[in-house]
Formats: structure tokens, sequence, C-alpha cells
């Protein structure tokens, strides 16, 4: 087990800048999820730390030594890629010893090792087969086999689900989760699946265009996110964004956007930007029943599109040219192209300074 | 069209091809083992050809001292067919001594291809460094000169060197022009390799050699064979480049030593035909052998995933 630090971290390709003076401290034992779009610098972040990338500047620290030019083999990390990178012309065994072989370590102790990996992993029954008689889960465990017998100090994962289907994908994050229970040894996981990075971080560092746009608790970073892209990012379905103005009339504050006008009671400002972007998600906007006709905040919208997810139905709405979405549990009488009255809810709202982007306290 | 008809358009087309092709090796195999110099027969009856005697002893063999009709005036009892002109190309030319000569310089011109072009292909297609793109349109550009363009220049540039007369020499010449092709080859074979193997290997606690050896080229030999059989091919037949550079009759390869019993005035056809029998069979034997790499290698360079 091992911490993990990046101090001033920049990397160029040529004239392009991936990574904008990162500085991310890895606890022993976390589990950091690296989110972010594609191309955003997450895959290059986690390729230092294994030493198949080199910082332009900066320093990386793997424990309290700097690894900058130490060669990937002397690092003592494993890492989990995204096609599994298993060895085709040896078995699942051979693949999984292969790192202790080359580390002379004796058979007996291989074979032990071996076998207890396989154990954890209920692979013992194919040790024997070739990579191409796997299934994708399978050869993903036999990945992270691979990874368990060599007792490294960090583990590194690099988008390893996203070649499996959806119902195989949510096995094997429990099972990942459980596997860092189990060891309790410091993980960095690249994903840009949101899910998987709320489901499985105890941290998450949000990226994007090479800069850290947030680092914090999955919990903490969907509730207070630090900006629009953090807001939009994390949260599926996605966050509703509406332009408009902030006002004051009667000493209570008002959201007005188009035909949309809210009440902001209990929402109090540093300062009022003249531009703001109201943030509301989905699961916070309600269809106006009999039993909640005297909220506040009602809004007027047709329905454009119905999208069923199973518990929940998303609402593609259409207020005036103001478009949003709203997650409801029950759509009795809703159908495409009637009118609603939906309710936001005001203790839900985020506000972002459109032109920074910055959540506005 | 349906299929049945199909199939037989396709045996039909094949079969005509697969006769144009085993024509002439089956007149060469013919004219090997026929007892005389009948090249310009036109038939490929050799099983035919027998002399006719008196069987006196009546015992349905032709015995030394029987009378016979001596067709072809050689003063020996010829039936059907001989293998006269193997027995003579082994015990009374130098054809064994040209064998190994080639054997030699195939071996060594074969081996220097797949270690370089194994190498070089390797350094091209994993890494970037400068002058790499250079390196490649240079190597794609000598592939545009013909081998006869360049003897002029070759030759000069051995005899300066003292390289005539020399395996050496030759063996440089060979797989330098073998080398591009190999080098193209193995390259567009590691291309379709993900990288993340080697890395996840380097992260097994491989260096960057130990990778390749261990991993990457394991999963090349298809693309290993193919440059192994390329660099075979452009030594074992070559005639051109060898006349230029061997000029003692003792250095000769198999094709010089084949040409030498062309003579001007009177070829010997039987010896010549029995040799180039002997020389295609290991040619032969390695593509019949080698031929379910050759397929999946030639294609698997070409197409990536």
């Amino acid at each position: 087990m091992s911490t993990v630090r990046f101090e001033n971290i920049n990397k160029f390709y040529g004239d392009i800048q991936v990574l904008n003076n990162i500085n991310l401290d890895v606890e022993d034992g976390e589990f950091l999820v690296l989110v972010g779009p594609s191309g955003c610098g997450k895959s290059t972040t986690l390729r230092m730390v294994a030493g198949l990338e080199d910082p332009t500047d900066g320093q990386l620290f793997i424990g309290d030594k700097v690894v900058n030019e130490i060669e990937p083999s002397k690092r003592d990390i494993a890492m989990v890629f995204q096609n599994y990178a298993l060895y085709p012309h040896m078995s699942v065994f051979e693949n999984m010893s292969f790192g202790l072989k080359i580390r002379k370590l004796d058979s007996a102790e291989i074979t032990k090792r071996v076998k207890e990996a396989a154990d954890i992993l209920q692979i013992d029954d194919l040790l024997l087969r070739r990579p191409k008689e796997l299934s994708g889960g399978q050869r993903q465990r036999v990945a992270l086999g691979r990874c368990i017998v060599r007792n490294p100090k960090v583990f590194l994962f690099d988008e390893p689900l996203s070649n499996l289907d959806a119902k195989l994908r949510a096995e094997m994050r429990v099972e990942i989760k459980k596997l860092h229970q189990i060891l309790k040894t410091t993980m960095m996981y690249v994903t840009h699946d949101q899910t998987e990075a709320m489901t499985m971080g105890s941290r998450i560092a949000v990226i994007n265009k090479g800069v850290i746009e947030q680092l914090d608790t999955p919990d903490r970073i969907y509730r207070h996110p630090v900006n629009k892209f953090v807001a939009g990012f994390i949260g599926s379905p996605q966050m509703n964004f509406i332009e408009g103005n902030v006002s004051s009339s009667d000493g209570i504050l008002h959201f007005a956007s188009g035909k949309i006008d809210l009440d902001l009671s209990g929402h109090n400002f540093n300062t009022i930007p003249s531009k703001v972007i109201l943030g509301i998600r989905p699961e916070n906007i309600s269809l106006k029943t009999s039993e909640n006709k005297s909220s506040n905040n009602i809004i007027k919208a047709v329905v454009d599109l119905i999208e069923p997810l199973g518990a929940v139905s998303l609402l593609h709405l259409n207020s005036d040219g103001i478009r949003f979405s709203a997650s409801i549990k029950s759509i009795e009488n809703i159908i495409e192209g009637i009118e609603a009255e939906f309710i936001f809810d005001g203790s839900s709202f985020h506000f972002f300074d459109a032109a920074s982007q910055k959540y506005l306290d | 069209m349906n299929n049945k008809l199909k199939t037989w358009l396709i045996f039909t087309f094949l079969t005509i091809f697969t006769l144009f092709t085993v024509y002439p090796v089956l007149n060469i195999i013919s004219v090997s083992l026929r007892t005389d110099n009948a090249f310009q027969t036109k038939s490929l009856s050799f099983l035919d050809f027998d002399e006719e005697y008196t069987d006196i002893n009546n015992n349905g063999n032709w015995d030394k001292g029987e009378p016979f009709n001596d067709e072809n005036f050689n003063n020996s009892w010829d039936s059907g067919s001989s293998l006269n002109s193997y027995k003579t190309l082994f015990t009374e030319t130098s054809f064994l001594r040209w064998a190994w000569n080639s054997f030699l310089v195939t071996l060594v011109v074969t081996i220097t291809g797949v270690a370089l072009a194994s190498t070089g292909g390797y350094a091209i297609s994993r890494f970037n460094f400068k002058g790499r793109q250079f390196t490649m349109i240079s190597l794609l550009t000598t592939q545009m000169f013909p081998a006869t363009m360049l003897l002029l220049p070759f030759f000069i540039l051995l005899s300066k060197l003292g390289l005539i007369n020399s395996y050496i020499g030759l063996i440089i010449i060979y797989s330098s022009t073998a080398l591009p092709f190999c080098i193209w080859q193995m390259k567009g074979y590691y291309d379709t390799l993900p990288a993340a193997l080697e890395e996840s290997a380097r992260l097994d606690g491989c260096s960057q050699f130990q990778a390749f050896y261990k991993i990457i080229l394991p999963l090349s030999s298809p693309a290993l064979v193919i440059t192994a059989l390329f660099s075979f091919m452009a030594s074992w037949n070559e005639y051109v480049v060898a006349a230029i550079v061997l000029q003692d009759p003792e250095l000769y390869t198999l094709p010089l030593g084949l040409k030498s019993f062309q003579a001007s005035l009177a070829t010997q056809w039987g010896l010549y035909a029995a040799g180039a029998v002997v020389v295609s069979i290991p040619v032969t034997i390695l593509f019949i052998s080698l031929a379910r790499y050759l397929v999946s290698g030639l294609t698997m360079g070409s197409v990536k995933g």
C-alpha cells in the first residue's frame, strides 16, 4: 500500500497542453476515481503513475519517493487495461504468474499466490485456458488476478469495464469494490462513466481539459458541484440549466428567464452577477397534482418526449422555448404533446455565474 | 446462377490454371527422368520410352548381354525412365558443393533478415524518433528501383570494398534488397498488436527489450515466417547478382551452378532438369509446411484490428 502525490504536474504533447498544473493526493488505501469526458487527460494522469507517460514538469511521488525517472517495471504498480491486455499466447495461469516469474519468485510461491487470487476471483477452473477461450467478464477477472498476485503498492484501472455489456459491468463494479474492501490497496480508477465514478470511488476527481475541476466525495460532488461543468457531468439524467436574471422585488429574490419566474425565498447571494444560470436536477422537478397544488414555482410546459426508464420516466419538456427534463415516477394521464404543470423544488436550486460558470454562494 | 453451376465454373477455372501451373513442372520432372538429353521431345511420355530387347533366358527382364535396340545410341539399354541424371548430378558434378554454398548464404541472409526486420520494424512501429517518417519513406523508395539498375553500383561498391568473389558481399546485397520489404511487413504486423500488451509486460517487471522478446515476438510468428520466407527466397533463387559477385566456380550458388550446365554447344538438359527439381524441393517443403502462416501473415499485416 502507498500514497500517490502529484505536485504541479504539467504534460505537453508538442504545443498541446493535456494536463495543467495537477496537484493531487491519493491517500493510502483510498479508492480514487478520475472521471471526465474523452480527451480530458484522465488516462494520461493514470499512465503517469504507471510510468507509461512522463510528466513534462512537476514531481510525482509514490510513497515518499519521486518516481519521475523510475522505469514502470521498478515502480511496483499493477494496471488493468481497457482491452484487458492479456498475453494471448499464454494460459490464464501463465498470464497471472508472468510478473512473478520475471521477478524470479520460486515456483511454489508463484503457484500459491495464483491459486489464492484465482480463489478470490472464482476463476480456479479457468487456469489452463487461453484468453481467447474466455468471455469478456472472465478475461477481466484474469486481468484483475494478474494484478492481485503481485501484491502491488498501487492498483490502476484504465476504463476496465467499458468493453463489457451493461449487466456484466454492474456485476464487475461490485466485484472491484469488494476487492478493494478485501485488499485495502490504494486504487486509482479512470472512467468516463459518472455512474461508475459515483458508485465506486471513496473520492472523485472530476477532470476537464487537463484541469481537476473538483476533488471530493461522490456525495459532496453531487450536492455541491463547484461549477457548471461538474454539475452537468455528475448525475444522470443530467442537470437542467436555464440562463436568466436574478432580481429583487419587495425584498424577495426572483429568477426570471422568458416566461419562467421562480421564487428564490431562502436563497442568499454574496453578489448577484448580471447573468445567472439556474441548475436543477430532473429528479427535483415534479408533476403538479391535486395534493401539491399549493406549491410555489409552478411552470407550464409541453411534453415533447417521454423516455420510460423503469422506476421513473424522463419527460423532455418545453416551456416557450426553454427546454428541460423531469424525472417523474407516476405519469398517469401524461402523453406526448400535452401541456402540464410542473413544480420546481426551490430548495434544490443551484446557481452559477453565466460568465465564469462558477457556483454562486 | 445456381450454386451448383457456380461451383462447377469455379472448379473448371481453377483446374485450367492448375494445369497451366503444373505443366512446366511436370515437363521438368519428365526431362530429368529421361535417359538422354531429349529436351525437345514434345510429349511427356517418358514412361513409354522403352527399348526393345530379346529375352533370351525368358525371365521377363533385360539381363546384361541380351541384345537390344539401342534407339538413342547410348550403348545401354534404357527402360521407361531412369534416375541417372540425379545420380550424375550428385556424383559427377559440384552440385552438392553449390547446394552447401547456397544453404550457407541463404541461412545467413534469412537470419540477418529476421533479426534486423523484426527489430527495425518494431522500432518504427513503436517509437517516435526524429527521421522516423523519412526512414519509412526511404525504405519504400528503395523498392522502386529494379535490381538490374543497381547491378553496376553494387559491383563498383563491392569492388572497392574488396568483396567480389566473397559471400559477405553477396549476403550484404541480398539482405539489403530484402530488408525494406521485410521491415515494412513487420511494422505493419506490429501495428496490429495493441501497445497495451507491452505496457502490461513492463508493469509486470519486464524491460522494454524483455517485453519485446517475451511478448511481442512470440505473437508475431506469422509475420516472422513471411519475413523468413521472403529472405530465403531472395537468396535461394537469385541469379543475376550472384553472377556478378561470384566468379569462382567453387563459390557458385545453386542458380549459378545450374546455369553452368548450359554450355554454348551442348546443354545437359537432363542434369539441368534434375538440378532444378532438387533445388525446388526445399522451397516446396517450406511453402507447404508454412502455408498456414503464409495466408494469415500476409493478411494480418494489412488490416488493423
